[in-house]
């Protein structure tokens, strides 16, 4: 049998998904990236291996910024149209609108049809991003989670800044004003939330069928706040945080083909 | 990922720079007159018929930021730092040659910078109004090429003659219809020349200073190309075909007109100042020469003039000429005119021409190449 490997070595995340010849899901693998791209390829392909799992037995994609540091991947394809493509399988949609918040960037992808039509990404700028979420929860001495489970109980607050270092010293400011963890916890999902909406202004050929995908798939406040910003339900499927590597595998298995 | 063919002899941009320095060293010890210029508004037959070499001072390089960034905000076009950061360090070797600076105020970035750059030499920026078409907008601009005439003549004490300035219109026509065939190799599919070679011989030639031997030179290698084509590429599948817009590339070439091609797509055409936008439009000859180069630089169509209805007209023309299957508009860091129209561009593009778009802004440096990367394959992705 062979095997489809889709590996999207994100900026935080390296996730792997291997699929069957009839795409069915068999395995999802999941590890920090730490420092070194490639140490954590190679590291995946030890994992692979003790799978049972070989180049002579299977075909891989690799996507994410750390694309390029797969050696043993057959193609490389970008972590844009993998979400397009994993977010399509997830949700059993041909049509739809993806929000990826990534480590470093977010994305947003309008798939029509299974092709993506349109994209828009953040600049360099690292606000609205998943990195912007966990230097600021850092700054509250919480998880990321437990942040965003906190800002469901705040609100009243904003942060105005839309610069992650400067949207810090803002918040060292409420801080230092006393204001109330759940209000400080409000502003920052608002203020991701907010900015996701404007970037999500810009996409043509937006489907009103709208999913979030990516590590912070699974944060049901945030998605919340998008969908009452966006005026559509967000939705979120099981293995959205695998999104990027089951597009990949998909890619996989059209070069397998 | 795919390399780019070159032809054997292929000289990059920088090395054309170097070469070019090296002559213009030896032309100002012969005594020849030198004037640097930036934009496409300058009048270069006027600069042809006061004998002078007319050399481009528009800056790449992300050395010079820190030098300029003494005097210039950081949050600038990178092509106004760097011109002006090149020339108040030293390091322009073009500026350093220049018996004189010519400048045109057109966009706000560019027109203040004029004024600290006069400070280090004499600097000449000709008023441009800020539309085409607006009642005295032409009798205006006329009177700023009358200005320069007389600034040229009194600063080299010559005398500008028309039938001087008729001759440099006639050899910059022929010039122009040469660069222009040569853009045009471009929209055979698939182009047997890459987007990287085809922007750096035009923007290399920029430092040919006889203009008799560079209309030789390009249309033997129009010939070349034509006879390659008809050989190895006629009837070939072609990979998809970017047209480039926005603002000018020179300074970006390798991090985004290089990039493109090598993951995956040909760039097949350039609808902004490195490309034809003045190319196809020639000077009159039969009329009175000083009337005639008013009338036809006035009808450049960059972002800067309000309204710029002839960039989509060119933009749309170049889509269908060049059979593109998509733009990709290169906007500069804080160049507010070409951001402000890029939603124009897109729908326009999107809506009107029905092919994608994508639009990428960037600086001179290197830090964003992992994102331009990104954007660039996501882009030919959805092409393919």
């Amino acid at each position: 049998m062979t095997h489809y490997i889709g590996i999207d070595i994100g900026s935080t995340c390296a996730k792997t998904v291997v699929m069957d010849e009839n795409r069915n899901i068999l395995y999802c693998l999941l590890q920090p990236t730490g420092w070194s791209s490639v140490d954590t390829a190679e590291s995946i392909n030890a994992q692979l291996s003790e799978l049972g799992i070989t180049p002579g037995n299977s075909v891989s994609v690799a996507t994410g910024y750390g694309r390029v540091s797969v050696p043993f991947a057959n193609k490389c394809v970008t972590e844009i149209t993998c979400h397009g493509k994993g977010a399509c399988f997830i949700h059993g949609m041909n049509s739809l609108t993806v929000i990826d918040i990534g480590g470093q960037d977010t994305k947003l992808i309008a798939v029509e049809n299974g092709m993506v039509k349109d994209f828009v990404m953040n600049d360099k700028c690292s606000a609205g991003t998943g990195r912007f979420l966990e230097v600021m929860a850092n700054t509250l001495a919480v998880r990321p989670d437990e942040l965003c489970e906190l800002a469901s109980h705040g609100g009243n607050t904003s942060i105005s800044s839309m610069c992650t270092v400067f949207a810090e010293s803002e918040i060292i400011s409420l801080i230092g004003r006393g204001e109330q963890k759940e209000n400080i916890a409000y502003a920052v999902i608002d203020s991701i939330a907010k900015k996701v909406a404007s970037q999500a202004s810009r996409l043509q050929y937006a489907s009103s069928a709208i999913c979030l995908t990516g590590g912070l798939c699974g944060f049901s406040y945030l998605r919340s706040s998008l969908s009452s910003l966006l005026g559509a339900p967000v939705l979120a499927g099981q293995n959205g945080r695998y999104a990027g590597a089951i597009g990949a595998a998909l890619c996989a298995a059209a070069v397998g083909k | 990922m795919g390399e780019i063919k070159l032809p054997e002899g292929f000289v990059t941009y920088p090395e054309a720079r170097k070469k070019a320095f090296l002559t213009l060293k030896k032309m100002k010890e012969e005594g020849r007159r030198i004037v640097g210029v930036f934009c496409t508004y300058t009048p270069w037959e006027l600069i042809d018929a006061a004998d002078a070499a007319a050399v481009v001072l528009c800056g790449i390089g992300d050395e010079n930021m820190p030098a300029a960034e003494k005097r210039l905000p950081k949050n600038l076009c990178p092509l106004i730092k760097a011109s002006y950061g090149g020339a108040v360090a030293d390091r322009c070797p073009f500026f350093y040659f220049s018996d004189m600076v010519l400048g045109e105020t057109t966009c706000d970035g560019k027109k203040k910078m004029y004024e600290l750059m006069s400070e280090l030499k004499h600097t000449h920026v000709m008023q441009l109004p800020p539309g085409q078409f607006g009642r005295g907008a032409l009798e205006f601009w006329k009177a700023s090429v009358e200005s320069l005439k007389d600034d040229l003549e009194q600063f080299y004490g010559i005398t500008i003659t028309n039938d001087r300035l008729r001759e440099a219109i006639h050899l910059r026509n022929r010039e122009r219809k040469a660069i222009l065939d040569f853009y045009e190799i471009g929209c055979l599919k698939p182009s047997p020349i890459s987007g990287y070679e085809l922007n750096t011989v035009i923007t290399s030639n920029e430092y040919a200073f006889d203009i008799n031997k560079k209309i030789e030179a390009l249309e033997q290698r129009i010939r070349e190309l034509k006879d390659l084509y008809e050989r190895e590429y006629k009837g070939k599948k072609s990979r998809p075909r970017i047209l480039i817009t926005g603002c000018p590339t020179h300074g970006v070439i390798n991090k985004v007109i290089k990039r493109i091609e090598e993951l995956g797509a040909d760039v097949v055409g350039f609808e902004n100042c490195c490309g034809p936008r003045e190319k196809k439009d020639p000077i009159d000859e039969t009329i009175d020469p000083i009337t005639a180069i008013a009338e036809k630089y006035l009808r450049v169509n960059c972002s800067v003039m309000s309204p710029n209805p002839g960039r989509f007209k060119a933009l749309g023309e170049q889509i269908h000429d060049y059979q593109a299957d998509g733009v990709i508009e290169v906007l500069l860091q804080a160049c507010h005119t070409f951001a402000v129209e890029s939603d124009s561009v897109r729908r326009f593009v999107t809506e009107e021409k029905g092919i994608p778009y994508l639009s990428i802004t960037t600086d001179y440096s290197t830090t964003d190449q992992g994102q331009i990367d990104t954007r660039i394959g996501a882009f030919i992705e959805l092409l393919s």
